[in-house]
């Protein structure tokens, strides 16, 4: 043992005497490396912190500047606080039209994604028939392709559309994030319905409730903490979605917030209003924040969900 | 009964099935049959002209660059976030003073670091993209980091980052590892969670220190978890189409330097109405894409430990 070994496993057997006295005597013959890791380590975790902290925080301060202050000065903290800057980017950047669409789309489009995708994953959870598993795989198999080779047909299946064009309305996009959502929310419920108990199902059965009603008020309460993980899921995923709607959703009264921040980033440039844009940025990141702040670990759970398998 | 089941089979599955099939299976079929046709939008006008838009594509010297680019972000961002991850996650976890009767903890702070760390994963790509733009600005006075490098004593560091050819594609691989680091993060401390703890335990008490401990136990029982992980890292340095669209300048400049193939494939479809050409384009990401899962898949394989 070096010095500083020596050291340390006097320190920690010294340390913890004072918390408790039921220390297995493992613990303090258990060798430790000191200080000088873990001040390194504890480094290393600070400044990544602050490296993903500061910039969004940034965002925040930049919101309550002006455009001047944001270019020459960017680090500088607000002198004083210029709510106008979220007024201008509601009103005058269309901020607001913009959260709105993102409001309807994105509400329409969970709810039907959440309601589609726990029925068809019910039936291919519980269910035998014949082509059970060939729905199931075809499904699955969804999540393997590339969006991008996939957009250029789907433009034309919205604009080509019989009866009226679903190109930049919100009916389509709706259809279409629930389209491209299904794959996993199918995935990740079937598995989640296989888990749930048969008995409460045939009770319910036995007690004349039918294969609808059983559904409804006897399984899908039941799985509720899976609805809650995919629907955070989906929210977000569809919130911040931006190649579909940059593809299919080309009318600017339609765009939907990431669309719209990106067109005033992209064309802008100098003479701009960045207290605006970065009050936008606020705008569409609060609701998300919001969640996340609230729904953590259901946020975390969730999210990397797809890659436990 | 069986009537009856049958109906609500097909009741629950009619719905999801139609809107699945006509959005995202008949365009997973056309890309197929667009891709040997001359189509540029106008109904009916498309000609079957074989595979000589696959020919043109094998020809491209653009898209050959686009496809480099792509190959060197996942020949790089992979390695770095999962790096990181599987880093950070271990200070999480394990990394900690040992304490009280436990002999594996986190270091203080881990749910703290945790929300932070996974942050950027939750706003969306067009907001990083603003966010980065800015960080990144030319401008040795206002740029954010440029102005940070000079306020430190770091002039010679200042750059004109995204404006340099040289270093373009590496400023924009860097957001993209910024961003996902916190998701691996979270993913690897899941999965280091199920691991049990009396195998650390005996690790320790056979004298292994964290360098062991990381190589020897903690890597070996996350194999599974990390090689998901880098096929998901490696799909996305497969795309980057939002950061570069937004933070590059000329879309895919200077000159070229940060072209992609999925910018390629919408320019060429979306501004040039090359629609046959664009589908190509499409097939071949797709197969670029599989064969990467395949391969990682193949080579990445080890005998799986149970515990």
């Amino acid at each position: 043992m070096t010095t500083e070994e020596i050291d340390t496993v006097a320190k920690a057997a010294a340390a913890p005497a004072g918390t408790t006295g039921a220390n297995g005597p493992a613990t303090t013959r258990i060798r430790t490396e000191g200080g000088v890791l873990n001040v390194f380590s504890h480094g290393i975790l600070v400044l990544w912190a602050l490296m993903v902290g500061v910039p969004l925080l940034w965002v925040l301060w930049s919101a309550f500047k002006d455009s001047n202050g944001i270019l020459s000065d960017p680090w500088g903290l607000p002198t004083s606080l210029r709510w106008e800057n979220w007024a201008n980017a509601w009103n005058d950047a269309n901020m607001g039209q913009y959260f709105i669409n993102t409001v309807i789309v994105v509400g329409g489009s969970v709810i039907g994604t959440m309601v589609l995708g726990s029925m068809a994953a019910y039936v291919l959870a519980r269910f035998t028939f014949p082509g059970n598993r060939f729905i199931y795989y075809l499904f699955v198999a969804g999540m393997s392709f590339p969006v991008f080779m996939l957009v250029i047909p789907l433009f034309f299946v919205l604009r080509d559309f019989p009866g009226s064009p679903l190109l930049a309305t919100y009916h389509g996009l709706i259809l279409v994030y629930i389209a491209y959502s299904l794959p996993f929310t199918v995935f990740f419920m079937t598995s989640f319905f296989r888990t749930l108990p048969n008995s409460v199902a045939e009770a319910a059965m036995i007690d004349g409730a039918s294969h609808t009603r059983t559904f409804f008020q006897v399984m899908l309460p039941m799985a509720k903490p899976g609805l809650i993980s995919i629907g955070i899921f989906n929210f977000l995923g569809q919130w911040n979605q931006y190649l579909l709607p940059m593809v299919l959703n080309q009318q600017e009264e339609k765009y939907v917030l990431t669309q719209g921040l990106a067109m005033i980033a992209l064309q802008q440039g100098y003479e701009n209003d960045w207290g605006a844009l970065m009050a936008g940025m606020m705008i569409a990141m609060l609701p998300v924040l919001v969640v996340y702040a609230i729904f953590q670990r259901q946020v975390q759970s969730g999210l990397t969900a797809g890659a436990i398998k | 009964m069986q009537h009856g089941k049958y109906r609500f089979i097909a009741g629950f599955l009619a719905l999801p099935l139609i809107i699945y099939a006509i959005f995202v299976i008949s365009p997973f079929v056309q890309a197929f049959q667009i891709s040997m046709t001359d189509w540029s939008g106008l109904v009916g006008t498309a000609e079957f002209i074989g595979l000589d838009n696959f020919q043109r594509l094998w020809e491209s010297d653009d898209f050959w660059n686009a496809l480099r680019h792509n190959v060197y972000m996942l020949a790089i961002v992979p390695v770095v976030t999962l790096a990181l991850g599987l880093f950070f996650a271990f200070m999480l976890n394990v990394g900690g003073k040992r304490r009280k009767n436990e002999v594996v903890t986190g270091v203080a702070g881990s749910k703290f670091y945790k929300f932070v760390f996974f942050f950027p994963q939750v706003i969306s790509i067009a907001i990083v993209a603003v966010i980065w733009s800015n960080i990144y600005n030319p401008d040795p006075a206002d740029g954010m980091l440029n102005s940070l490098l000079g306020a430190i004593g770091l002039d010679g560091l200042q750059n004109a980052w995204l404006g340099e050819k040289s270093l373009a594609l590496w400023c924009i691989s860097a957001v993209m590892v910024w961003g996902h680091v916190g998701f691996y993060v979270v993913l690897f401390s899941a999965a280091m969670a199920s691991i049990p703890r009396d195998i650390y335990e005996a690790a320790l008490l056979d004298g292994a220190n964290r360098f062991h401990t990381f190589f020897k136990i903690t890597l070996p029982l996350l194999w599974d978890t990390v090689q998901t992980g880098w096929v998901y890292m490696g799909i996305i340095a497969l795309d980057a189409f939002a950061l570069v669209q937004i933070m590059s300048v000329n879309n895919g400049g200077p000159d070229g330097a940060t072209d992609v193939m999925p910018l390629r494939l919408y320019q060429t479809a979306f501004r040039d109405s090359q629609f046959g050409y664009a589908s190509a384009m499409g097939i071949a990401m797709l197969i670029v894409t599989m064969t990467f899962a395949l391969l990682t898949m193949r080579f990445a394989r080890r005998e799986r430990i149970e515990f």
